[in-house]
């Protein structure tokens, strides 16, 4: 073939060492974004001498679980996650509810006031009230502040995601429906049993998008959650990492033959907790993210 | 047919509301908690908009509606009160250098990572750099600021350590704390973050092209250069434009979580923006009426400038955000 035997044009020096360059940009920057997390899950379980003495280390020399006993002894970091699954959980069944049903009326073309509705969700994506009207409405007229519902409900749906899953009911084909009709169901069991189980890896992809923001969101719960039960992993973080100047000099806790209370090993121990949960789900669910990302890109 | 009884097809001139409620009950039903939730979180609070045209105090009145009724009108003067105030010009100028320094160099970041990855011939080279740097976009941006402090502390941080190293105490750069360096602080941390998980929409517009365009390229005896410039980069050309339309309208959103988080006493006159000073005056000082005012001021921009991009967009003979 013409096309196969084109391909393998020699290329001329200059362009092989422009392949290879790209290659090494590509190489290093991936290795820029991994680095830190290998850096800081080594140093967690290093000891604090090891910390001040060693510049960089990939594997400490003394492994030490200090940091963690840590951690599982004071309670919060492993409160804070707790919380965390919580809220993400709960939160994602209350945005892929709201999303999906408003989603799908707006998704059907013989839907009488599609027009308006969607305008009404177009107006809330180009203008809002700003950070100060929501906090006054959550805070003093809805009394949300230490109620989980502070961080569900402000953003229960989010317009570019709810979109993504309008746009992938509307490219189903009408045929779906048409046979449930005749069967005799109505729109909301045709949404049911038809709609929703054959869109699944858009709802996957939506689901995550929604649990990242609730897993990463830190503000809101800064702003409504004083009461320290509820706390998320990110605000114990927050704490941990920025806020302490040292961590406690607790007497009641035995710090074995590596003595000092390990410091920093700790900041990097809560990291690491608040990190592992994403990584560790992250590989299996990646594909879904780039899915949602290019069906997002089609426009509807 | 009786078909057409149960399938109402679409006639939306002649169709009345009537009937499209019987035909379609279930579809209304379906929408109402969305809908209340826009109503709610969407459009009440742009009601509380008019918090900018009082001097606003929650005391007044007893309750909370009472206190809308009964705070003192103001016109536009808290407004004047921002315009002339002695932090505007502050807030504006640290704001638009933070959004304008991540126009110039965080934007084009996904644009060029994306070229280079559709120049990757090995797929599995591709595929886990693709999957490493796309990691930093699940992370929430206390780890980030975490990982920052960690790595940068003059206490303690390696890579501070590593600058020590390579320029010396006195001129290693402390970005924790050194004033110039919060801007390129703020940019690095997004660069760092979002550039991998920013090229998935530009992969996907990539994803489209006919391999063929290209192999007809070389056979012509087009280089690598102008393949790119002559098919990679029209390919894309519609996505860049509809990212830069969002940029260009959040010009004054350098958001707070960020922020808030690199702020400390030594930067705070370079890292005080918009955002962090409605959180403050508003839900810390209980300045409801001067942070509203900054609010809205901000919202009207922004809209201005999407609708503004969009319609440059169109004039330029692409399809715009909508």
């Amino acid at each position: 073939m013409a096309v196969t035997k084109s391909m393998k044009i020699k290329r001329s020096p200059g362009d092989q060492l422009v392949q290879v360059i790209i290659y090494l940009v590509v190489g290093l920057f991936a290795l820029v974004t991994v680095l830190p997390f290998i850096y800081v899950i080594a140093g967690s379980f290093a000891t604090e001498r090891e910390l001040t003495e060693r510049a960089f280390f990939l594997i400490p020399k003394t492994i030490s679980f200090n940091a963690y006993q840590y951690i599982f002894k004071t309670g919060d970091a492993i409160r804070g996650l707790g919380n965390s699954i919580y809220v993400t959980v709960v939160g994602v069944i209350i945005n892929m509810v709201f999303s999906c049903t408003l989603a799908y009326p707006l998704s059907r073309p013989y839907f009488k006031g599609r027009k308006f509705f969607t305008n009404m969700v177009i107006v809330t994506m180009l203008f809002s009230g700003g950070m100060i009207p929501s906090y006054m409405l959550i805070a003093n007229v809805l009394h949300l502040k230490n109620s989980f519902w502070a961080l569900w409900l402000p953003g229960a749906i989010n317009p570019f995601n709810m979109i993504i899953i309008k746009n992938y009911f509307q490219g189903l084909p009408a045929e779906l429906e048409e046979a449930a009709r005749i069967d005799g169901c109505h729109d909301f069991q045709i949404f049911l049993k038809i709609i929703l189980p054959t869109s699944k890896p858009v709802l996957a992809s939506v689901s995550l998008f929604y649990a990242v923001t609730h897993w990463n969101s830190y503000f809101n719960a800064m702003m409504y959650i004083s009461d320290k039960s509820k706390e998320v992993i990110q605000i114990v973080l927050r704490r941990i990492v920025f806020l302490t100047s040292s961590v406690a000099m607790d007497s009641g806790f035995d710090w074995g033959v590596f003595g000092t209370p390990p410091e920093k090993a700790v900041k990097m121990a809560t990291t690491v907790v608040a990190t592992i949960p994403i990584l560790l789900i992250y590989p299996f669910v990646q594909k879904y993210f780039t899915q949602g990302v290019m069906v997002g890109s089609v426009k509807g | 047919m009786a078909r057409d009884a149960t399938l109402v097809k679409p006639k939306p001139k002649t169709e009345s509301w009537k009937h499209a409620l019987q035909a379609h009950k279930w579809l209304y039903i379906m929408i109402i908690p969305g809908v209340l939730y826009m109503v709610i979180f969407n459009y009440l609070p742009m009601g509380g908009l008019v918090m900018a045209f009082q001097n606003f105090s929650p005391y007044n009145g007893d309750s909370i509606i009472g206190a809308f009724i009964q705070s003192p009108f103001a016109g536009l003067d808290v407004f004047k009160k921002l315009f002339t105030g002695p932090d505007f010009f502050m807030l504006l100028r640290n704001t638009l250098s933070i959004s304008i320094t991540s126009l110039i160099f965080f934007f084009p970041a996904p644009i060029i990572l994306a070229l280079f990855l559709n120049e990757i011939k090995s797929t599995a080279y591709k595929r886990l750099s693709q999957t490493l740097v796309y990691i930093p976009h699940f992370i929430s941006i206390v780890i980030t600021a975490a990982l920052t402090a960690q790595l940068f502390s003059t206490t303690d941080g390696i890579v501070y350590h590593w600058l020590v190293q390579i320029f010396g105490k006195a001129n290693a750069p402390d970005i924790m704390s050194n004033p110039n360096l919060f801007v390129p602080m703020i940019v690095g941390q997004n660069i760092w973050k979002e550039t991998g998980y920013g090229t998935i929409v530009f992969l996907a517009a990539l994803s489209g092209v006919d391999v063929q365009l290209y192999e007809a390229a070389e056979v012509d005896g087009a280089n690598r250069w102008q393949k790119m410039w002559h098919i990679t980069l029209p390919a894309i050309k519609g996505t860049i434009i509809i990212m830069l339309i969002l940029k260009v309208g959040s010009i004054l959103s350098t958001g707070y979580e960020q922020i808030f988080l690199m702020q400390n006493s030594m930067n705070r006159s370079v890292s005080d923006v918009f955002d962090t000073y409605i959180y403050t005056k508003g839900v810390i000082n209980g300045n409801y009426s001067l942070a509203t005012a900054t609010g809205l001021f901000k919202s009207i921009v922004s809209m201005i400038m999407v609708l503004g991009a969009n319609k440059i967009a169109k004039l330029f003979g692409e399809s715009g955000f909508y």
